[in-house]
């Protein structure tokens, strides 16, 4: 039998609040080796991490980047300038971050309807390939919500990107820590997973979500950012 | 060792109610309204009543420490506190003399909790950025701390200028008033009421509680580490309480879905459904129900979370004044002693069973002062 901890990719994540200890412990009890950095030096996020994700490793952002397979970034979106790019060169990175003004402040350029914010993402990180994951589901839903595939109503997580290659290895993952993976298109569409969308703060089964997906476009948030997007001489969305 | 009784309060943020033929009140009757809660409060014997910091239309508990003062001079016992100071946008001096003040006027009865609250509109108000949210909590509670429990006091950082030697009048008791700290599931902060070796006061408004057990196991484990005595949990909740379990969810329903819309919409996410408010209510944040319901899920609050403390918010607007009057009413005198002798019950039944197991962590009594 081979060891199953050394079949499976290390998963690093950066930032240590709500939502990376809730991916920790998703994670680790699916049997993946997790490494977690805060913005801080790793004893700061020692205690946090032994008590509410039990067997991840703390250790520095840098560590996280340079040792992981895949990095999840759950660090708050306004501070993504201090995510150590050239460390994550050629890595696959999955980007759970939102908008969320009332900690990150008013930022316009976090906010723009014309470029998703995983696509902001991406050009800051040029070299790396990033996903759209775990970013629509709250974290409490995401903690309580985690079932054995197969599960009668299991929920679904939608994720976004532009190399199916990357898109099975993230599915893969969703589909280990509990929940359906939903294909929403690439990182231009990702933008109907983000704030204002019907699918932001949504608890839904795989249907549920693709319905969602599928009603974006002629919604009133999915037309003011095809109405953006043309207006910026950019076709709309592939989504339709 | 056991723990001191549980502990009940209540807690508004001055929204804006309806009265009987659905008129909205003027933000100074429900200013007289908010004054009027905190006497019935004290007559049902409810142990804290406490007032939160808004800045934005349907709320008016704007000046916290000044609706205080006017409960404290209508009351006699009940204790006084917020629910919560936005201490980040406030000025650590300024909230010491209010609540030094509020303390002397109202015979001791003066408590806080400091956080970040939900809502951010102080921000842009007193020309804050939320960007340096961290920077200024961490300095202001520093600060705050300092001048609670030395006195004179010199201190300098960043977000004020700096004092030397500072003596502040009225001063406090020694060691100052019980200053709690509120957190909303962020581990950091957890950790840093930890540090200070406050009482920690947690903010649970949806999804199921018992998420929290834990941060109550990390804020227990970080107050053995630093080296801080334990101090008590609270549970800061959302509810309703009436007759029947149906009154209090069509009641509750009525104002708390056009609220969470309208949170909603500036948020970026999309209306509560029926159903997810009926899991709400069954087995997450909401304590909306009849007095029995209501006590049963509180005293499972008390096995879960280790709570010493359990503070229910029984105003959101456009609620009618009478449901808020019956949830005050019934919360104090069926809730209450009706949770007291469930756990007296369980209590008696585990020392029969054993004499070595207690059945929740040992706290120090919530009055005491935190020095």
């Amino acid at each position: 039998m081979p060891d199953i901890q050394s079949t499976l990719p290390t998963i690093g994540i950066l930032g240590a609040g709500k939502v990376g200890t809730v991916l920790s412990r998703l994670l680790l009890a699916t049997g993946y080796r997790v490494l977690i950095a805060g913005s801080g030096s790793p004893s700061k996020i020692a205690l946090i991490i032994d008590v509410l994700a039990p067997g991840a490793h703390a250790t520095t952002a840098e560590e996280v980047a340079r040792d992981a397979d895949i990095v999840i970034l759950a660090l708050p979106l306004g501070k993504y300038r201090s995510i150590p790019a050239h460390l994550l060169e050629g890595k696959l990175v999955i980007d759970a971050m939102n908008y969320w003004w009332e900690v990150d402040g008013i930022r316009p350029d976090l906010n723009d309807p014309r470029v998703s914010t995983s696509e902001l993402i991406q050009s800051f990180l040029p070299a790396s390939r990033v996903v759209k994951a775990y970013n629509h589901m709250g974290y409490h839903d995401l903690d309580e919500g985690p079932t054995p595939a197969g599960t009668l109503g299991r929920k679904a997580i939608a994720i976004a990107g532009d190399t199916p290659s990357d898109l099975a290895a993230v599915a893969t993952l969703v589909n280990a820590s509990g929940f359906d993976p939903v294909l929403a298109g690439n990182l231009r569409d990702s933008i109907a997973l983000q704030p204002h969308s019907e699918l932001f703060g949504a608890n839904l089964t795989a249907e549920g979500v693709q319905d969602a997906l599928t009603r974006f476009p002629t919604s009133e948030r999915g037309r003011e950012v095809a109405a953006a997007r043309a207006g910026d001489g950019v076709a709309g969305l592939s989504l339709a | 060792m056991t723990t001191g009784p549980l502990e009940f309060g209540l807690n508004t943020f001055g929204d804006v109610p309806t009265d009987h033929a659905g008129r909205t009140l003027s933000d100074a009757e429900t200013v007289r309204l908010v004054v009027e809660e905190g006497k019935h409060a004290e007559q049902v014997g409810l142990d804290v009543f406490s007032v939160g910091e808004h800045y934005r239309e349907g709320y008016v508990d704007s000046a916290t420490p000044v609706l205080l003062a006017g409960i404290a001079t209508a009351t006699e016992r009940i204790r006084l506190g917020t629910a919560v100071t936005v201490l980040s946008t406030n000025d650590p001096v300024r909230l010491y003399n209010e609540f030094s003040t509020l303390d002397a006027m109202s015979n001791g009865r003066a408590q806080l909790v400091l956080g970040r609250a939900s809502q951010t509109q102080s921000f842009p108000l007193f020309g804050y950025d939320i960007a340096d949210y961290e920077t200024l909590f961490e300095e202001k509670l520093e600060l705050f701390m300092k001048l609670q429990r030395e006195m004179p006091t010199t201190w300098s950082g960043t977000v004020r200028s700096p004092l030397t030697e500072q003596t502040l009048h009225p001063q406090m008791r020694p060691g100052g008033i019980p200053t709690w700290i509120g957190v909303g599931g962020s581990p950091n902060s957890v950790i840093r009421a930890a540090r200070y070796g406050l009482p920690l006061m947690l903010a649970i408004i949806g999804g199921e509680p018992e998420r929290f057990a834990g941060h109550v196991d990390l804020y227990h484990r970080a107050l053995e580490q630093f080296g801080q005595p334990m101090q008590p949990v609270g549970q800061h909740a959302l509810g309703l309480i009436a007759d029947t379990d149906e009154e209090a969810s069509e009641t509750w329903w009525r104002a708390w879905e056009p609220m969470v819309t309208q949170m909603g919409r500036e948020r970026g996410f999309y209306p509560p459904t029926r159903e997810r408010y009926e899991l709400e209510l069954a087995s997450g944040a909401l304590f909306v129900g009849s007095p029995e319901t209501v006590a049963q899920k509180i005293v499972r609050m008390t096995h879960e979370l280790h709570i010493s403390r359990f503070d229910l918010k029984y105003d959101i607007g456009g609620l009618p004044v009478d449901a808020r009057a019956r949830t005050i009413e019934l919360f104090g005198t069926r809730v209450a002693p009706r949770v007291r002798e469930l756990l007296a019950v369980e209590q008696h039944e585990s020392q029969s069973q054993s004499q070595d197991l207690p059945t929740t962590h040992p706290v120090h009594p919530i009055g005491a002062t935190h020095a």
